[in-house]
């Protein structure tokens, strides 16, 4: 298979927004690359910007490995993905508004009801509840791949609470306390306003009346393996982070205990899934979670950032239907390319997939981190028996991809530097007003060769994306 | 401020507090059992330090008898002993953890770095080292983690519960070392030789208050004046009455409206030290005021945490 280079061409000439990076490296001596890179090692460490799950005595923090070699990307690509980012949120938003309300979707037969009524994470608690701006997906976390020149295709959109964002910001800093030399040289668009943006947003989206709210962090606790992400941005927007057992619902109303006693709480950045928020409506057992928060969000006296039930619409199952919303919702074509998914719940499309299983990714609906999923062209023939004896057994809990020739970039490794296979995720921002997201997101690098999985989860590293400005 | 912010903040400068004052116990406890003396005399002053912990129970479960390295093992590292300094080390270390966003970079590597160093040692590598010296250790981290905390800590509300943590277990512990000590030494007073002054230099020394001794009085050491000093002084930063003070100060910073009561008892705590006088002390009974002095202390304690630390929450 033939792989788009992002920095290279096909006659090994640099590509012209990669030059003056490509100048650098050539003229910076190994040695200080080196030294530079170890000194990136040392400060993540330091700052205890890591990911895994913390044992019992704290000892075992993985860092996610961090690569100096950026991505780049010209402007022009990135107006374009931009507009296609709006576009999508935007209609994926108003699905949400719609399938919670009127369903008129479902009415005009684009999406058979049952795929939605009957998928797990459809919540019928949130039926004829009115949210803020009618915004349901505040953050996003939208995956992106490319495939040729100009060719980009959405992989998956996380509604729920997607992660990452802390490390595109940390991943900025760090690049331009190594090389600021680099930034000199090049206009590249600053992202470290995020959090103010997000800010923005969620203090746009608090309940009728709040004119000056209080926006706190839902975390489940220091224990969580997001849990640096969760202080972090906590910290940079000067809000408290809260835990479950910080808060307190009376009167319908969401409280925080706090040293000059109760303090309401009005928009909640929750970083705790659906199924923990509440034991009195879902998982009882839960102690992660608030008891009658929901009452209180149905009273529309506290806003949840993300809304209860936003899982419905970025399922693998609902996934290929995006685009039918894009034309039902906006009356606009799609810009930017879904990859055409079978769904191996229809029976000719599963004879399909079972014939080709060495060609295609095979994923699970409600998969995600990267867990669950063949990837025919490297699996093994046990792999791929494993497979078909699944899908056979549970047809519709599976979708099937062609294997995309992902982009590669070079990218430091153990030999040297190498090609590694990427995606990028931004991180897109609604209010109900606007739509808005800083310049870039986070670029995963699968840094095992040949590897298109590039989860954290599995192995995966960062690197600093870069949108150069004219 | 998060309650629960205030409650990890609070216990965490009360353990690292209570892992010096111990450390500072054991030390003086084991000076004086250098003096010569009867077996007798030297296990009693071992169990003294188990008994004014109430932990008679958890060692007799553990030990057969009450002897000096027995009851070190038990103090210093024993992992099933809360009140060991190594589980004081470690849930100060744990409830730093819990609010790494809350203090400074420098605040929560000391505190990681001592418990990180603390759990590396095995009690016979303590003890065979030279057991003052992990003493010596303790009350360094100690300071140095009080020294960061001064040095790079916003002096906000998250200071003031920090302080307060600090000052109402010192008043605790140095009433418990001069209630534990005072007695054990008190019926030999009545002759001061040569064995009493080492004593008496001994548990001024384990407070940081021989010098202070030399200064304050320029006189031989007497046993009022040692409770004068640790108990009365304004000045003397490990006494009562400068913790008192302390605790009154920094409870008037924080001040809300469930705190009226628990105000009132700290500046009634206060004004009573602030007006008393040692002879009235000690011709009550010394014992006896600084038990009541300790369970004051302790009621303190849960006003602060029924206040503001673990409010009670009005039924939904």
């Amino acid at each position: 298979m033939n792989f788009y280079n992002e920095m290279m061409d096909a006659n090994g000439g640099v590509r012209s927004h990669y030059q003056g990076y490509d100048e650098w490296l050539k003229a910076t001596p190994p040695e200080r690359i080196a030294r530079k890179r170890a000194e990136a090692d040392l400060a993540f460490h330091r700052v205890g910007i890591t990911f895994a799950v913390y044992g019992e005595e704290a000892g075992k923090e993985r860092l996610i490995p961090f690569d100096i070699i950026p991505r780049i990307i010209p402007s022009a690509e990135w107006t374009s993905m931009q507009a296609g980012l709006r576009q999508r949120v935007k209609a994926l938003n108003m699905f949400l508004n719609d399938i919670y309300h009127d369903q008129e979707i479902l009415k005009a037969g684009k999406i058979p009801a049952e795929q939605i009524l009957n998928n797990a994470q459809y919540r019928p608690v949130m039926k004829g509840i009115d949210v803020p701006g009618g915004v349901y997906a505040h953050i996003a976390g939208v995956d992106i791949v490319r495939a040729g020149a100009g060719e980009f295709y959405v992989l998956e959109d996380n509604l729920r609470v997607p992660s990452g964002v802390s490390y595109m910001l940390e991943d900025r800093k760090m690049m331009m306390r190594l090389f600021p030399e680099l930034f000199a040289k090049h206009k590249v668009a600053p992202v470290q306003h995020y959090p103010d943006m997000l800010l923005e947003k969620l203090r746009a989206v608090a309940p009728n009346g709040v004119s000056d709210p209080t926006v706190v962090v839902l975390t489940p606790g220091a224990y969580n393996s997001a849990y640096f992400e969760h202080t972090f941005l906590a910290q940079q927007m000067g809000v408290e982070l809260v835990e479950g057992r910080d808060l307190y619902v009376k009167n319908e109303t969401v409280y925080m205990r706090t040293t000059q006693g109760p303090q309401r709480v009005d928009v909640i950045y929750r970083r705790i899934d659906d199924d923990y928020m509440d034991p009195e409506v879902f998982r009882a057992d839960s102690t992660l979670g608030v008891p009658g928060i929901l009452r209180a969000y149905q009273a529309g006296n506290v806003t949840l950032a993300n809304a209860i039930g936003t899982g419905v619409a970025d399922d693998k199952s609902i996934y290929p239907y995006v685009p039918e919303m894009i034309r039902f919702y906006l009356g606009e074509e799609p810009t930017l390319n879904n990859v055409p998914t079978h769904m191996c719940r229809k029976p000719e499309e599963l004879k399909y997939v079972l014939a080709h299983l060495s060609e295609l990714v095979v994923k699970e609906v409600h998969g995600a981190g990267g867990y669950g999923m063949l990837v025919g062209p490297a699996a093994t023939k046990a792999e791929i028996e494993r497979f078909r004896a699944l899908l056979i057994a549970k047809p519709d809990g599976y979708i099937a991809q062609p294997t995309l020739a992902l982009s590669n970039c070079p990218t430091f490794v153990e030999e040297g530097i190498a090609p590694r296979h990427l995606d990028l995720r931004p991180f897109v921002l609604s209010s109900g007003k606007d739509v808005d997201m800083v310049p870039g997101g986070l670029t995963r690098v699968a840094l095992t060769e040949g590897s298109l999985v590039v989860n954290s989860s599995q192995g995966g590293g960062t690197k600093d994306t870069w949108i150069l400005e004219n | 401020m998060l309650s629960r912010t205030a409650d990890h903040l609070f216990w965490m400068s009360r353990y690292i507090e209570r892992a010096e004052n111990l450390a500072r116990l054991l030390d003086v406890t084991w000076q004086m059992s250098l003096v010569p003396q009867p077996v007798e005399v030297a296990n009693q002053n071992w169990n003294a330090i188990i008994a004014l912990n109430s932990l008679e129970e958890a060692f007799a479960k553990k030990y057969a008898t009450v002897n000096a390295e027995n009851v070190l093992r038990f103090m210093v590292s024993d992992t099933d002993n809360y009140a060991s300094i190594h589980s004081c080390l470690r849930l100060a270390r744990e409830n730093a953890h819990a609010v790494r966003g809350t203090i400074t970079t420098e605040m929560w590597e000391t505190l990681n770095s001592t418990w990180l160093e603390a759990r590396e040692k095995t009690f016979e590598q303590l003890y065979n080292a030279g057991i003052a010296d992990f003493f010596e250790w303790v009350k360094m981290r100690s300071s140095l983690s009080r020294g960061t905390t001064l040095g790079t800590l916003l002096q906000d509300v998250s200071y003031h519960f920090i302080r307060l943590g600090i000052l109402l277990e010192r008043a605790d512990n140095t009433a418990r070392i001069l209630d534990v000590k005072y007695h054990v030494l008190r019926p030999h007073g009545e002759e001061e030789g040569a064995t009493d002054f080492y004593q008496w230099g001994a548990l001024l020394r384990s407070v940081s208050a021989f010098e202070v001794y030399r200064k304050a009085y320029r006189d031989v050491i007497t046993p009022e004046r040692v409770a004068e000093l640790l108990i009365l002084r304004m000045d003397m930063p490990r006494s009562l009455h400068f913790c008192m003070n302390g605790v009154v100060k920094n409870l008037d910073l924080i001040a809300n409206n469930l705190s009226n009561e628990t105000q009132r008892q700290a500046g009634l705590l206060h004004a009573q030290l602030h007006y008393a006088r040692v002879e009235d002390i000690l011709e009550h009974g010394l014992h006896e005021w600084l038990t009541d002095f300790m369970d004051r202390i302790y009621l303190l304690g849960n006003g602060i945490s029924k206040d503001f630390l673990v409010p009670m929450v009005e039924a939904a």
